[in-house]
């Protein structure tokens, strides 16, 4: 709808110059047709000043403590995620046996033929690199919540994890590989809980270490295995079994790489 | 962060809801109960928030739904019209006594609401114009003509001086 008073004063141009959002060269031709008008001029400089007046309105409840009625209902916050984050715990790994289930279809007998690969002794490990896999994929791309805890909180993470896995866990430094530590979670495992380790490089790529109790691992003489390595779409892990307690390091990277981390882990736990 | 931090995110922003929510309102009370009324639906929608999204376009996106529906509740109360003159006294003015504000304020409250926001969105929270489209669920070209009558309507008003803007024919409050 055209403004009775002035048809002008629907030009997006004049709107976007007086919030500043021109570049210097269409600036310049508003400024331009400013000069020869007089009565748009002073129509423009009037919404300059309305909009100075507009950024100050106010501007003491800036200044004012927030109320707590506001503080306590902002916190209700970490009651609630502290719960959605177990929820998500379980979406998560719903979703990512959904891909799962989805890619076995469309991979036609593609699941089959890596269940029917890792039967026979190794379908325990074989399971668990899996599931390494998926929460590789779930929660590298993640930009906001790659993890629960941060680096920064890092004793606080590992005696966490070490309580809920049941086992006294050691965070293996990859910083000479170029690699430092991002964080941690939890997540659901056949056989309790299993914790994520991610970390990324200068260039922003990640790889994460996925460790846990391996289901049946000490009672089938899988109680080790020696290194062993899946490539998951277009992912590569390493992983092994050490006192039935089951090691994965997962990566977008090519094999003698992740070798190289997977040693590195290796040789600190 | 599903950490102590998550909260941390939101409280950073009240300020700026405060205040926003309180020249589109024109009421500090009622302000601060739409900013509450935003602060509990973020966090019952938190999920839905998709991480590394601008938070604050999102906090006013909630905002705009709520202050959308308590006008329509209003309306559909047959909310009773308040005159302008009858609210004076709520449109307190600042400690600091600055005339002008309440001035602006009287004549902000005049505007349609849906104007009234597009132009705060604009000015006071410097918005871009794209981004005051997504947050009001309307087309960038009703945004500009929204934006246009509500600078011009303001500047009439303003230069109608005290006399125009008290004899507001009716205003509805929102709360």
């Amino acid at each position: 709808m055209k403004d009775a008073t002035n048809p002008m004063a629907e030009d997006p141009e004049l709107h976007a110059y007086v919030d500043g959002r021109l570049d210097p060269l269409r600036q310049a031709a508003v400024e331009a047709r400013l000069a020869a008008d007089a009565g748009l001029a002073r129509q423009v400089h009037a919404w300059k000043a309305q909009r100075l007046a507009l950024r100050d309105m106010h501007g003491e409840v800036l200044a004012q403590p927030v109320p707590t009625h506001l503080l306590q209902a902002a916190q209700l916050l970490d009651r609630r995620s502290s719960r959605f984050a177990q929820w998500q715990r379980w979406g998560g790994m719903a979703a990512a046996i959904l891909v799962a289930f989805g890619a076995g279809w469309a991979g036609h007998s593609g699941w089959q033929e890596r269940a029917t690969m890792v039967a026979g002794g190794s379908r325990a490990s074989g399971q668990f690199v899996h599931q390494a896999v998926l929460a590789h994929a779930v929660y590298v791309p993640e930009v906001r919540h790659p993890v629960e805890v941060e680096a920064a909180q890092q004793q606080h993470l590992v005696q966490w994890l070490s309580k809920r896995l049941n086992r006294p866990l050691k965070l293996p430094s990859l910083t000479p590989s170029g690699y430092e530590l991002v964080g941690g979670r939890l997540l659901p495992g056949e056989a309790g809980a299993r914790a994520q380790f991610m970390y990324q490089n200068a260039n922003g790529e990640r790889v994460t270490l996925y460790v846990g109790a391996v289901e049946g691992a000490t009672g089938k003489g899988m109680g080790e295995t020696a290194f062993r390595f899946a490539n998951e779409a277009g992912v590569a892990s390493f992983y092994w079994v050490e006192n039935g307690f089951g090691y994965a390091i997962t990566g977008k990277l090519p094999r003698p790489a992740m070798l190289v981390l997977a040693e590195a882990v290796y040789r600190q736990l | 962060m599903s950490t102590p931090a998550a909260s941390q995110s939101l409280v950073g922003h009240i300020p700026d809801l405060r205040r926003y929510a309180r020249s589109l309102t024109g009421d500090a009370w009622a302000a601060d109960d739409l900013v509450q009324d935003t602060l509990e639906r973020a966090c019952q929608r938190w999920q839905l928030w998709s991480a590394g999204s601008d938070l604050r376009a999102w906090l006013f996106t909630l905002m705009h739904n709520l202050f959308v529906d308590g006008a329509r509740r209003a309306m559909r109360q047959g909310g009773q019209p308040v005159d302008l003159d009858d609210v004076a006294s709520d449109l307190a003015a600042p400690p600091d006594g600055h005339e002008h504000t309440l001035d602006l304020q009287r004549c902000l409250l005049r505007l349609p609401p849906e104007q009234r926001e597009v132009l705060l969105l604009v000015t006071l929270q410097d918005l871009r114009y794209e981004d005051v489209a997504r947050i009001t669920g309307v087309p960038m070209g009703t945004v500009m003509s929204r934006l246009s009558r509500a600078r011009s309507r303001l500047r009439e008003l303003m230069e109608g001086g005290a006399g125009a803007a008290a004899r507001a024919p009716a205003l509805r409050r929102m709360k």
